[in-house]
């Protein structure tokens, strides 16, 4: 679970750490990502890691033009940073309204699931079920190459340079709202990526998306808010300390989980690896 | 503006606000039954709005909690309504409701901006996760009954929390108290520094908001008469009052008045048949207000009347 934890939350990293947005509608891409999957899969036959390469761009592109549209109107109108925060917070919320209740529409309330991959894997004489192996190498692969594209390219670069100060970033030649408009899209296409490995290992309903949301917005307060390698080593924090607390009462994981939360924000909110 | 003309817009205010109180206070005695059961709940969102608005309004920390304390008061009106006649019961709803504020409030001076909202929201989701984990492992059933109060009963109590809540309100925005937290709202450092103290008259406000909030959660539980903590503590409870105020304008009392009765009154008509819809709109309608109106329908109604841009 650390694995996907981390891809949703570098997704909200790189929607609040560069762009400002803390996008509460960002488990419903999620749902989106998953939901997506069970169509092709139960409607087309088309296998859920193929579905990774269309919903994860379809996502971007939808994500890149919510922020080209929105966000970027929103950002010239609000008069501070902080202002812009509350606004496009609450601007989010309507778009998770907007977002669920098409899904419901599409897709009713039903729980939907389907098997994929269930068999069973040894290594080393424990057992795992293969969808989850197979997720974990995903997640791992897609935060890694992600890593990677923003140390090693010049658009991550730009990015970082805008996450840093977003004025300086523009004097130096940055277009500033693409990248911003880039970086949503890209914290969509993580959800979506996100949403399609859910779906290979657990049932999903159409209001899903909240839950998710609530972990990524942890995991980002875990590693320090705007901090993205902070949000990878804190998703798999956070999986590890969930995967524990289940293992003792299934029922405490969610309540862990938020008093880890409350008690960071009380002790030290700009999380592990904040500034 | 003459004195003469503003004695008449007060007195002409006033007046208005006295037949909307007599209308209030008659209604049941005219309509059938069910219109007044929806009307309750539309007062019951215009209170948690209104309350909502008293502290986020002017000090413009947007908290997340209101689930947290209306869910307290309809849990303290489960545990004690069979021992308490109901006013006490609505009152020690809104006590405990104004206790925990106090509480979190205290907790969370160190925060600011969008580390407020989160942890607002944090705790009430904490509290509704943990009662519904203590129920299935302890209680062994989730969810209660309520001593149920007749729907009348229900709604005179809903008028008089509001009525005191609208007098409060209005007693704090004029008072210096409002203006200190107008001028925190501004610009926090500086009611530091001129000599208010921010920490009382933040925490006191909050507390005093949730309150209300409580108030009308116990009363609402003996309307419910079955809760369990997804009913009680159910996050929309969080995000109506912040959108229904925004949508009526936080700037102003009446706007979200305003705010809350128009929304109540849609989600009544349209949530029965078609909820996906309702929720469909309420979500565009709070993208095309953030977008387009930024200060509310108020605001829109400001322009209106001066006819200039500057309402």
């Amino acid at each position: 679970m650390g694995g996907i934890y981390a891809l949703i939350a570098v997704g909200l990293s790189l929607q609040y750490g560069v762009g400002r947005v803390l996008n509460v509608s960002h488990g419903e891409f999620i749902m989106l990502g998953a939901f997506a999957t069970w169509t092709l899969y139960t409607v087309f036959g088309i296998s859920p890691l193929i579905s990774l390469v269309i919903c994860g761009p379809v996502l971007f592109v939808v994500g890149f033009m919510i922020h080209r549209t929105l966000f970027q109107y929103l950002r010239g109108a609000s008069e501070s940073v902080g202002a812009f925060a509350d606004s496009s917070l609450l601007a989010s919320f309507g778009l998770l309204f907007i977002i669920q209740n098409v899904a419901l529409l599409i897709w009713k309330a039903d729980i939907r699931g389907y098997s994929y991959l269930e068999s069973s894997v040894s290594i080393h004489g424990a057992m795992f079920a293969a969808n989850r192996l197979v997720a974990l190498l995903f997640a791992v692969a897609i935060s890694l190459a992600f890593y990677f594209f923003l140390t090693r390219t010049r658009l991550g670069k730009a990015i970082r340079a805008a996450a840093e100060d977003p004025a300086t970033a523009q004097v130096m030649g940055v277009n500033i709202h693409r990248v911003l408009a880039i970086c949503f899209g890209l914290g969509a296409l993580m959800a979506g990526f996100a949403g399609v490995l859910i779906s290979m290992m657990y049932e999903m309903q159409p209001n899903m998306g909240l839950e998710y949301t609530i972990i990524a917005i942890i995991v980002v307060v875990l590693g320090g808010l705007g901090s993205i390698t902070g949000s990878l080593i804190g998703g798999f924090i956070l999986g590890l300390i969930g995967s524990i607390v289940t293992h003792f009462d299934a029922g405490l994981s969610l309540i862990a989980y938020y008093v880890i939360f409350i008690l960071l924000l009380l002790i030290k909110p700009t999380g592990l690896f904040g500034k | 503006m003459s004195i003469v003309s503003v004695i008449h817009k007060r007195a002409f205010t006033l007046g208005l606000l006295f037949l909307g109180l007599i209308l209030l206070a008659t209604i049941p005695l005219y309509i059938p039954p069910y219109p007044v059961i929806s009307l309750t709940s539309i007062i019951m969102y215009t209170i948690i709005t209104v309350s909502w608005a008293i502290f986020s309004g002017p000090t413009r920390y947007i908290s997340l909690a209101s689930a947290a304390f209306f869910g307290v008061g309809v849990y303290t009106s489960a545990m004690l309504g069979e021992v308490f006649p109901l006013p006490v019961v609505i009152a020690c709803g809104g006590l405990v409701s104004f206790i925990l504020a106090l509480f979190i409030g205290l907790l969370t001076l160190r925060l600011r901006g969008m580390y407020f909202i989160i942890f607002t929201f944090g705790v009430s989701e904490l509290i509704r996760h943990f009662l519904l984990w203590w129920e299935t492992n302890f209680t062994g059933t989730v969810g209660r009954w309520v001593v149920a109060a007749d729907h009348t009963t229900v709604y005179y109590g809903m008028v008089v929390i509001f009525v005191v809540l609208l007098l409060t309100a209005y007693l704090i925005r004029r008072s210096k108290y409002g203006l200190a937290l107008r001028s925190i709202g501004e610009y926090e450092e500086a009611a530091v520094h001129i000599g208010i103290n921010v920490t009382v008259s933040k925490t006191i406000t909050f507390a005093i908001s949730a309150f209300f909030m409580g108030a009308a959660g116990a009363i609402m539980a003996t309307r419910w008469t079955y809760i369990d903590p997804s009913i009680a503590f159910n996050p929309l409870f969080s995000f109506m009052p912040v959108l229904m105020a925004i949508f009526g304008g936080v700037g102003h009392l009446y706007g979200p008045i305003l705010g809350a009765a128009l929304f109540a009154y849609l989600e009544e008509i349209l949530i029965t048949k078609f909820p996906y819809y309702y929720m469909l709109l309420f979500g565009t309608i709070l993208i095309v207000v953030i977008l387009f109106l930024p200060s509310g329908l108020v605001g829109l109604i400001g322009k209106w009347r001066k006819g200039g841009p500057e309402g």
